[in-house]
């Protein structure tokens, strides 16, 4: 189920002195089973962008179609096409109310009108895929602590079984710990149900070693796209719009400014380890040094 | 579905921000001159009166330089009840009877009063919007604990007043865009907050409200740690930035509009 934007803009508060344009001339097509990250500053269009994606927000000019149709075309329940996109908030508070975790978790199912079993099936089938404990089912959401609480409404979006999930901001907020945790279940879910994620991020870390293909963000525009790799060999285009790329990406630029020969795209840690070691053995053989 | 966008272009209050001398004003002048005025135009009992009254709000406005269609904005969801007024009174006063039909009748006398009385109440809304246009929330906040300050002595908590309204006023635009976002999250799990009948659309507010109550008393609460932190503790001895300040301007235009005022509701 493709999502095809073209020519996206939307401009808030359009006609008045308010009005700001947020994004302008998008293009971008997110294809099935796909994780995309959308990088940027604050206020680079990143949240607006994401909320066309399931008609929260209408274009000012521009088409998105989810699946062939057209988000703003005339009676297209856009109820539908939110079962179909799930989005995620980058707050849990803002989503969460009911008495109980369940109760929270049922509420989007209990909107689509399914059955009792239907909804009690996909609730199960919600919090297990988020490793939320069935003991906790029962408590009240506001009792749980960051991590469990932003599980919780991630459980309360992937209960509607939609095909695209959207997260915005997932790990913001989250100790290294939960954000690992949140990185490999997003993963995970992606792999078992072979969901197409869309996810919004600032840690390059993070967006390196999930996406599948950047989708960087500038004041409203598209500045560069492209699988993580190519992405960050530009590193200085990246660090000219306020944006690094991943520490292990600069440890191997400074290494190869002083006249190592590592390659410079590396991600993450065990990449860098084993680049680094691949130099010294080689070195180790020849019989020179680089120089530290 | 909802425009929910559209909570970005509440105003808060109406404060038109300007650099007129009626802006510049002690608001304490501001508020007294006001309510003078206020309970003034309902001594006035003639149309000479009013007509003064009139051209003195009209110079007010004129030096403010505010555009028109502000002042007469505010007088749009009280233009039924002028009409009302004016109706009711045109017909269901005794007097010598100028038009009839059926138990209606129209008389000389009512005509008289109900044109009076929509005249006091279109000036009384004019009159007072003046205040809120020119002074922006705070200073008025302001000027009435300044105002209520000697009522401390018989209980009136006048600092604590002023503080509950300014930090009111803080939050508003805060609670909205929470409230928008809020709406945004329960929507794109597919809440409907606008069909069914009025039982099903107050049960649909719950997924709103619950968190946004929930998000009110956690901003409250941090706020309160907040201002302990920096040692609040009440109005006593407590300095002010903005100090206030009574100037000759101030002098002038009360004491002037106070002599004209009591003269008009006196005489007229």
């Amino acid at each position: 189920m493709p999502i095809e934007i073209k020519d996206l803009t939307h401009i808030y508060n359009p006609g008045t002195p308010l009005a700001r344009t947020a994004i302008r001339n998008i293009n971008l097509t997110i294809e099935d089973g796909e994780i995309v990250a959308i990088i940027g500053h604050t206020g680079s269009g990143k949240s607006t962008l994401v909320q066309h994606l399931n008609g929260l927000l209408k274009p000012t000019s521009g088409t998105v179609k989810v699946d062939g149709v057209d988000i703003n075309q005339k009676g297209v329940d856009l109820r539908t096409i939110r079962w179909k996109v799930g989005l995620v908030f980058q707050y849990p508070e803002h989503q969460l109310f009911e008495e109980t975790v369940w109760d929270d978790v049922a509420f989007g199912p209990r909107n689509m009108r399914l059955s009792d079993e239907e909804v009690r099936a996909r609730v199960e089938r919600a919090l297990a895929a988020v490793d939320i404990d069935p003991a906790l089912a029962n408590r009240s959401p506001f009792e749980l602590s960051g991590g469990e609480k932003r599980r919780v409404a991630i459980a309360g979006v992937l209960a509607m079984e939609p095909s695209v999930l959207v997260l915005d901001e997932p790990t913001a907020g989250l100790d290294p710990r939960g954000r690992q945790d949140m990185l490999r279940q997003i993963q995970r879910l992606q792999e078992e149900r072979h969901l197409t994620v869309v996810f919004v991020s600032h840690n390059m870390a993070e967006v390196g070693a999930l996406a599948d293909r950047l989708v960087v963000m500038e004041r409203g525009e598209i500045v560069m796209e492209g699988p993580p790799k190519a992405v960050f060999a530009e590193r200085d285009r990246l660090e000219a719009i306020g944006l690094g790329v991943p520490e292990m990406t600069a440890l191997m630029a400074k290494l190869r400014e002083m006249g190592w020969d590592v390659p410079v795209s590396v991600l993450t840690v065990d990449e860098a380890e084993k680049a680094i070691m691949a130099v010294l053995r080689r070195e180790a053989r020849v019989g020179t040094r680089g120089d530290l | 579905m909802v425009p929910v966008a559209t909570f970005r272009n509440i105003a808060i209050g109406q404060y038109i921000p300007g650099e007129s001398m009626l802006h510049r004003l002690d608001p304490r002048t501001k508020i007294a001159v006001t309510l003078l005025l206020v309970v003034g135009l309902f001594f006035i009992d003639s149309y000479l009166g009013y007509g003064l009254a009139a051209l003195y709000i009209a110079l007010a406005v004129l030096n403010s330089g505010i555009p028109a269609r502000f002042l007469f904005r505010g007088l749009k969801p009280v233009i039924i009840i002028i009409l009302l007024t004016f109706a009711l009174n045109s017909f269901l006063t005794e007097g010598e009877i100028i038009w009839q039909w059926g138990f209606l009748s129209l008389t000389k006398e009512g005509l008289y009063k109900g044109g009076l009385l929509a005249v006091r109440l279109i000036l009384l809304i004019v009159g007072t919007s003046i205040l809120t246009l020119t002074t922006s929330p705070l200073a008025l906040t302001d000027g009435l604990e300044s105002l209520l300050r000697p009522g401390r002595r018989v209980g009136i908590p006048a600092h604590e007043l002023a503080m509950m309204m300014t930090i009111a006023l803080r939050f508003i635009p805060t609670l909205l865009e929470e409230t928008e976002k809020i709406m945004k999250a329960q929507m794109a799990r597919g809440a409907d907050f606008e069909s069914g009948n009025l039982l099903q659309r107050a049960k649909s507010l719950l997924p709103l409200l619950v968190p946004l109550f929930v998000s009110a008393f956690r901003r409250a609460d941090e706020l309160a740690i907040a201002m302990e932190a920096r040692c609040y503790r009440g109005g006593e001895g407590r300095t002010k930035l903005k100090q206030l300040a009574f100037r000759p301007a101030d002098f002038f235009v009360l004491a002037g509009s106070g002599v004209f005022i009591v003269w008009l509701a006196l005489v007229a």
